[in-house]
Order: C-alpha cells, then structure tokens, then sequence
C-alpha cells in the first residue's frame, strides 16, 4: 500500500511538471489552432537559465548550495527567468509566427519547427553537448513519512508542488476571470468577431504567448532544480510527454492539460515502478492511441474553441 | 642562344622532377597511404576521442608519418551526429563504405562504441580491410559463445578473413572483474541495470551471468529509457528489494548521470557500480554529487599506472598536449596507431604490388602481431583478434576525480 502511495506521490509530482509545459501547447492551440512546436525548447531553455543562475549563485556568489539561502535567492530568481522565456516566445510569435498569420495552415507549423531546431541549437551552444548536473541547491530531505518508518515526500517535493499548483491556480483564474483572460478566450472563439468587438487580436495573442512562455521559463526552473540536470533536448524529451498529455486531455482545454499533464505523469510512475522501465514508452503512448480512438477530441472534449 | 634554351629546360625539368617526388613532408617515396580513425567527435564523448585523436597524431609524428617507405596521410572521421550527442548508425556505416571505396586507405582505426563497431566490421571485412579498435569491449564481436549465438561469425560473412583487432580487453573479462569486485566490497545482493544497448546489456549480462559464481544474489534486472526524463520511480522499485549494490552497464550518454541521481536519492548508502562507459569525465559532470563513491571497472590500467614505455607516452603527450589531459583510452588510441604503423613497415617490407596487396599484406601482418612492445606493455592479438592483456583496474570516484584504487584479477 505504501509502496503505490510512493509511486503515485512521484506520478503526481512529475505529471504537475508535465501539466506545467502541456497547458503552454494548449493555450497556443486554442488561440491560434498552431501546435508550438518550439514551446518546449523554450522550456529546455528556462532549464539552461535556471542552471547558469545556481551556478552565479553558488560559484560566482559563493553562497554555500546546501544552505537555505542559496534556495531562497535561485525561487527569487523564478520571476526574472519565466519573464526571460515569456520574452522569448512572445518574440517567437512576432518573428516566426506572426507573419504567417494568414498562411495555409502548415507554414507555420513548419516555421514552428523550424524555430525548434533553432532554440535546440541555441541550447546546444549555451550547455554543450552533454547533460549537466545543477548546483543541489535543492535540498533532499525527507519531511513526511509513512507509519512503516519509510520516507515518503520531502522538501523538494514540496516546492515543486508549491510551485507548480499555485500557478496552474493563478492562470486559471486570469483566464476564468479577468478582462483580458476573457479576450483570449473570446480570441480562441472566434478571432475575427473578437477583432469586430474591439479586442486587440494581435496583443491578446502575444499575451497569450508571454504566459505560455512564463509557464514555460517556470517548470524549466523546477526541472533543473528537482531532476537536477539541464540537456539541451530536453525539449525533445519533455515536449513529447507533455505534448502526449495535452492533446490526451483535449487540445485547447485547460483543464484537459492539467488533468492530462497528472495522468501521464502517474501512468508512466505506475508503469516503472510495477512492470518495468522499459515498457513505460509503449504503455504511455499505447494509452494515447487508445484514447484517441475513442474520443478523438481528448478526454475533456474541447471547449476553447468552436469550429463553424 | 639553342645551349642556354637547353640549359633552361633541363633545369627546370630537373626542379619539376624533384618536386614531384620530394613534395611530402616524410619523405616517403612509395606514394600516400592513408590511415583512418572512426570516433563519435561529437556530444559528451569528444573531451575523450580528442585525446585518442591527439594520440594517434602523436604516434604517427613519432614516425614523421611514413612507415615502410610510404607517407602516411591520417583523416579523422567523425561517426557521431550533432543532433543525437552520441555515435549514429547511418553516420558509422557511411564512414565504413566511404572506406571501402577509398583505394588509398589501408587501415580503420575504429571504432570507439561497440554498436557501431558491428556495422563496420562486416563492410570492412569484405574488402579485407584491417580494423583495429581503441576501446571496443562487447566480447561478441572477437569471442564465440559470449554473445548472441551467431556472434561471432556474423560480423566475418561470406568467408572473409578475420580483420578485426582490438587492444584492450574484452568484457567478458571486465564484467567478470565487475562481480569479482562487488563480492570483496562486501555485497551479498545485486541490482542489475543496462542501457538496452550492444555495449551497455552486454556487460550487464556477463555480470548477471558471473554474480553467482562469486557468491552474489542478483535480485533484480532492468532495462533503462536512456531518453527518459527521470529514474525515481525506478529506484523506488529497485529499493524496495533492498540491494547491497547496483551495477548499471551502460555509458555516460544514455542519461547515466540522472539515473545516478536518482539512485542515490532514493538509497543513499547504497553501493553502485558501472563499467568503463561511465569512465569519463562528461560522467562526472552529469551526475554532479551523485558519482562520489561509485566504483568504476575498467577493461585495462589508468593512464598514470602505465610503466615503461608507457610512462614515456604519458610523459610525451602531457607536454604536447597540455590542455588535454589523457583520459581512460588514450593510450589504447596511441597503441592501435602504433599497432598500424608497424604493421605497415612489415607490410612494406614484403614488396605489395599494389594497394589491394598491401592491404592484404598490413592486414596479415596485424593479425600476426606479437610480443609488441608498446606503451601498454609486451602483448599480442591471438586468433580472434583479442590482446593478451587482461589486467583491470578498479576506480573510485573521490572528490569528483577518479582514482584508481586496485588491480582486478
């Protein structure tokens, strides 16, 4: 019993990551109809920050990595890394996507590409070609444990999920309730009506992107610290399993993302722990299938946009 | 006026003819030969291949780049793409047909993983062309009855002679060594992990085969997703069975450093122990605090353990090359040129017709290899193609180096 409570603590943990980069792919999608491929490039990137900001931190700062304080200083460097990655896929948008707006459907799926190769390289030349480990300034120690004695989660998991949770709760919120979380749902509606209503198309979209992006920047942060690596395909890595868990819960839904983002995460924890590492691929990805064929729109059925 | 014409043109026909032949740095009058080296130059390998690189340019120099006569022009090929970090399928068979089809080449030194070395070895065996290997250790590719049962005649199709030479030991022998070490560390329980690669399951299974015999209970064994994003759960499981020891047999490319992370989070005092893949410091790198402590086997002795001639080469590379420290295969790099190059002057010595006769004649004169004296010692091929040396090594990691802690018999 202890054992699928571990197993499931570390699905759900893992799958709040992947729910993290899945609702960037779905936001774009439901106000553009353009899957983004470079979304988890961008990822992989807030990955490489967040390791050069430790590395500042405890080599270049001299602040011990264990300490509490080096912790403390690499979470207030969460906000300047998901503006520096909201920042780089909103230029994305400007750059690549943007011109493409009235293009048929593919070019800017193969711009999309395109701009993945480009960000992986980009990775490729700031980290090098092998993986890194981050400074631990996360720290491992078990906090709850179960009655047997053995540990269950820890500080590190906490802050992921302090983390993660409270931002999928904010985004939720400003698209749910603000003024302009209700543009760009009226955007991924109907973008010409929107225009006629005298929403500003072009910034809701950009908008959109900066919080994909933010999101981004901020589970590329949690990444780095809580796997403790950095590799610049990562978005290869990342972006299929995130990818997979958006398009499982229902393309364009939120919600979809998120629950998608938990169930991959917690399938594939199952999987390794009870049968064996190397069917976990097979098992994820067989599930995808078989969820498509029976509902092809995803789990949740869609309900961003509505098609005429 | 008709003398000095002729004065003019016999000079300058005697400068074309000097230029012509005396034109190589070497001296070399029989013509250009060329030597060719296989090797993943890009991803985490390249701090290792480009000191195997720098060692065989070291060996050839040693020689002014000729042997038997004839001027020996060394190409570095890459077997590796930017894109996978690590040696690519398509990219080492392009590199054994690209050989083939060269006439001047006559000899492969390559290559340095053992699943591109299954590739070339059948395509070079077919133009009897020799292939002497720095580091390969998957014991199917020599050894019969260690590997698959086809192996190793399916790499020698159709009949042709062997061409296959590698100067380090196999891991039959390391793997071996492996479980002999865990047993005198004081493990009674193994976890067994690999990489699902030639090199990686390969080792893994010698040791899952040999733990028995030295007294080890094996408890457990997996598989890895080297592109997996993480290991947790899998250490879950494996801590539930509560070994004393985990070996994983895989390299540093298929994620290690994460799976060592993840291991030791979840069994912080347990024993873990990998083979010479992870021998690198790209290693090291990658699993940061996690690789204090592992044990590391390696199919030969550290550079710095060399005595004799070898201490020579050490002496010799870290003045030539000082930014680039010799890593685990250096000096197998500098012994594989070697290795060519005197075979080469034995070749020449037979007086080949032709290129096709002198491949033949460096091939032959490979394989009958023996009491070679080099930086790795007095040692010779046998029938198979396998060095006669079969000292290991154990390594720790302390302090993020590593350190060779004892011999391995």
């Amino acid at each position: 019993m202890e054992e699928l409570v571990k197993a499931l603590t570390i699905g759900v943990t893992n799958g709040l990551i992947i729910a993290l980069i899945a609702i960037g792919y779905t936001l774009v999608y439901g106000i553009l109809e353009l899957i983004n491929f470079a979304h988890a490039d961008v990822f992989m990137l807030g990955t490489a920050f967040t390791y050069f900001a430790t590395e500042l931190i405890v080599r270049g700062f001299g602040i011990p990595a264990s300490s509490t304080l080096a912790l403390v200083v690499t979470l207030l460097a969460l906000p300047i890394i998901m503006l520096m990655t909201a920042t780089i896929n909103a230029s994305i948008e400007r750059l690549a996507y943007r011109p493409l707006r009235n293009a048929p459907r593919l070019a800017p799926l193969i711009s999309a590409i395109g701009m993945s190769f480009v960000l992986q390289n980009i990775g490729l030349l700031l980290l090098g070609p092998s993986q890194k480990a981050v400074e631990p300034v996360l720290p491992r120690t078990d906090l709850v444990f179960f009655p047997s004695g053995a540990a269950w989660f820890g500080v590190d998991e906490m802050i992921v999920v302090g983390v993660t949770v409270p931002l999928l709760l904010a985004l939720r919120w400003f698209v749910a309730s603000t003024r302009q979380g209700k543009a760009m749902r009226a955007t991924a509606q109907d973008r010409e009506a929107s225009g006629l209503m005298g929403i500003d198309v072009n910034r809701t979209i950009s908008l959109t992107f900066l919080i994909a992006g933010g999101l981004a920047g901020a589970a590329g942060l949690v990444v780095a610290l809580y796997y403790g690596q950095t590799f610049f395909q990562y978005g290869l890595q990342f972006g299929l399993l995130s990818f997979t868990a958006a398009v499982m819960g229902g393309i364009g839904n939120l919600t979809g993302a998120t629950l998608g983002g938990l169930f991959v995460g917690i399938v594939a924890a199952m999987s390794d722990r009870f049968i064996e590492a190397k069917w976990t691929s097979v098992i994820v990805f067989s599930l995808l299938i078989l969820v498509l064929i029976f509902r092809p729109t995803g789990l949740l059925a869609e309900q961003a946009s509505e098609r005429a | 006026m008709d003398k000095r014409k002729i004065g003019t043109l016999a000079a300058v026909a005697v400068l074309a003819l000097a230029a012509c032949s005396g034109g190589s740095s070497g001296g070399g009058s029989k013509g250009e030969i060329e030597v060719w080296s296989s090797l993943p130059r890009q991803g985490s390998s390249k701090g290792q291949t480009d000191t195997i690189v720098n060692a065989i340019n070291m060996a050839l120099a040693e020689k002014n780049n000729t042997a038997g006569g004839y001027t020996i022009k060394y190409s570095d090929k890459d077997d590796s793409t930017a894109a996978a970090g690590k040696w690519d399928e398509a990219t080492e068979i392009k590199n054994a047909n690209d050989a083939v089809a060269d006439d001047k080449l006559v000899a492969y030194i390559g290559t340095f993983n053992s699943g591109a070395a299954k590739l070339s070895i059948p395509i070079l065996c077919g133009k009897g062309m020799v292939m002497v290997s720095p580091a390969n250790t998957y014991p199917g590719l020599t050894k019969a009855g260690k590997g698959e049962a086809d192996e190793p005649d399916k790499y020698y199709p159709n009949g042709c002679t062997r061409n296959y030479f590698r100067v380090v030991a196999a891991d039959d022998l390391q793997g071996l060594a492996g479980a002999k070490w865990a047993a005198k560390l004081g493990a009674k329980n193994v976890y067994v992990l690999d990489d699902t690669e030639l090199y990686g399951k390969g080792i893994a299974d010698v040791f899952n085969k040999e733990a028995p015999g030295q007294g080890l209970t094996v408890l457990g064994r997996d598989g890895i997703d080297g592109k997996a994003t993480d290991y947790k759960a899998l250490a879950e499981k494996i801590k539930a069975t509560n070994p004393d020891l985990v070996y994983f047999g895989g390299i540093t490319q298929n994620n290690a450093g994460q799976l060592w992370r993840d291991l030791r989070d979840a069994m912080p005092n347990v024993k873990l122990m990998g083979p010479d893949g992870i021998l690198e410091d790209a290693w090291i790198q990658a699993a940061g605090e996690a690789a204090e402590g592992t044990y590391i086997t390696f199919g030969g002795l550290p550079a710095d353990k060399l005595t004799g001639k070898g201490a020579d080469f050490l002496k010799n590379y870290n003045a030539k090359y000082p930014n680039n420290p010799p890593q685990a295969y250096t000096a197998y790099g500098y012994e594989a040129a070697g290795t060519v190059i005197a075979a080469i002057e034995k070749a020449a010595a037979t007086n080949p017709a032709d290129m096709s006769a002198l491949r033949a004649a460096v091939l032959k004169a490979v394989s009958e290899t023996k009491d070679y004296e080099g930086a790795l010692g007095k040692w010779s091929f046998n029938q198979e193609g396998d060095t006669s040396l079969t000292a290991m090594s154990g390594n720790i990691v302390k302090g993020g180096k590593f350190v060779f802690d004892s011999v391995v018999e």
